[in-house]
């Protein structure tokens, strides 16, 4: 995350430079830092950071939709009389490993509508959510591994 | 410029009435903690974000950024102590639910999965 803070400082030293302390200039010195720092650092080995940014990006972009799109459908059950949904406790096993990509993991299944972590087993690998749009357990497994789980540690390895 | 800002404002605000309205119509805890945690985490994140686009200076938008990450990474893991408590408690599952695969594998004493 070195990479991270200098182009930072870089995108503030920018900000300072320009004397422009608005957030199109912060962003516009960010560009230019991760520029800079692409070049200085095109010819040593460690290039894992710029392509992480670009995902890191898109990472969120997707969360937000998917986020955006499930709460649609809460909200349609909510609003209509009857209940559309289909609850189930399932486990879910994980391929996250980390403490930090496990408690990631967790949280973005929680924070998307509809899914609830509730414990992790003792052995850290097997993730237990209150699901409330169930189909089987195999399609939620599904949809969470090569959803979240997937584009995550893409992100974070 | 304006018209992002008042539909952010809009959505947000609908989001949170809709997170209230659910509280009332779920049927048990785990739905209503699944319809009310982040439908407002959305609605308190646009809310924000058209609040900070409306004063659009430096501060406010850091600030602003800093509010919707603590947020986001707040308000699941209440949700995940509120879950596993009223699980361990027993609280009922809805008679709709479909399957339970987390039951029996509490240690009822010490209260750790097996």
């Amino acid at each position: 995350m070195n990479y991270f803070l200098y182009n930072i400082l870089l995108a503030l030293t920018w900000m300072f430079l320009t004397g422009d302390l608005d957030f199109n200039n912060f962003l516009e010195g960010f560009l230019i830092g991760f520029a800079i720092v692409l070049i200085l650092k095109a010819s040593s080995g460690e290039t894992k950071y710029f392509s992480r940014i670009p995902k890191l990006i898109s990472f969120i972009i997707y969360f937000t939709y998917e986020l955006i799109l499930a709460n649609l459908k809460i909200a349609m059950d909510i609003l209509t009389p009857t209940h559309l949904m289909k609850p189930a406790i399932v486990a879910i096993p994980l391929d996250a490993k980390t403490d930090l990509e496990i408690t990631l993991l967790a949280n973005i299944i929680t924070l998307t509508p509809g899914t609830l972590s509730l414990d992790l087993s003792k052995d850290r690998k097997t993730l237990y959510i209150h699901a409330m749009y169930v189909v089987s357990a195999e399609e939620t497994i599904k949809e969470i591994k090569e959803g979240f789980e997937k584009k995550l540690l893409e992100v974070m390895r | 410029m304006d018209f992002i800002i008042i539909s952010l404002l809009i959505i947000g605000a609908i989001f949170i009435l809709l997170s209230g309205i659910g509280l009332i119509r779920m049927p048990d805890l785990y739905t209503r903690m699944s319809a009310t945690t982040k439908a407002s985490t959305l609605g308190v994140g646009c809310v924000v974000l058209g609040t900070v686009l409306y004063f659009g200076e430096i501060g406010l938008i850091s600030r602003g950024i800093i509010i919707i990450l603590f947020i986001t990474l707040t308000a699941p893991v209440a949700a995940h102590m509120i879950g596993r408590a009223a699980y361990i408690q027993k609280t009922l599952l809805w008679k709709g639910t479909k399957f339970d695969q987390l039951k029996d594998k509490y240690d009822d004493s010490t209260h750790e999965l097996k």
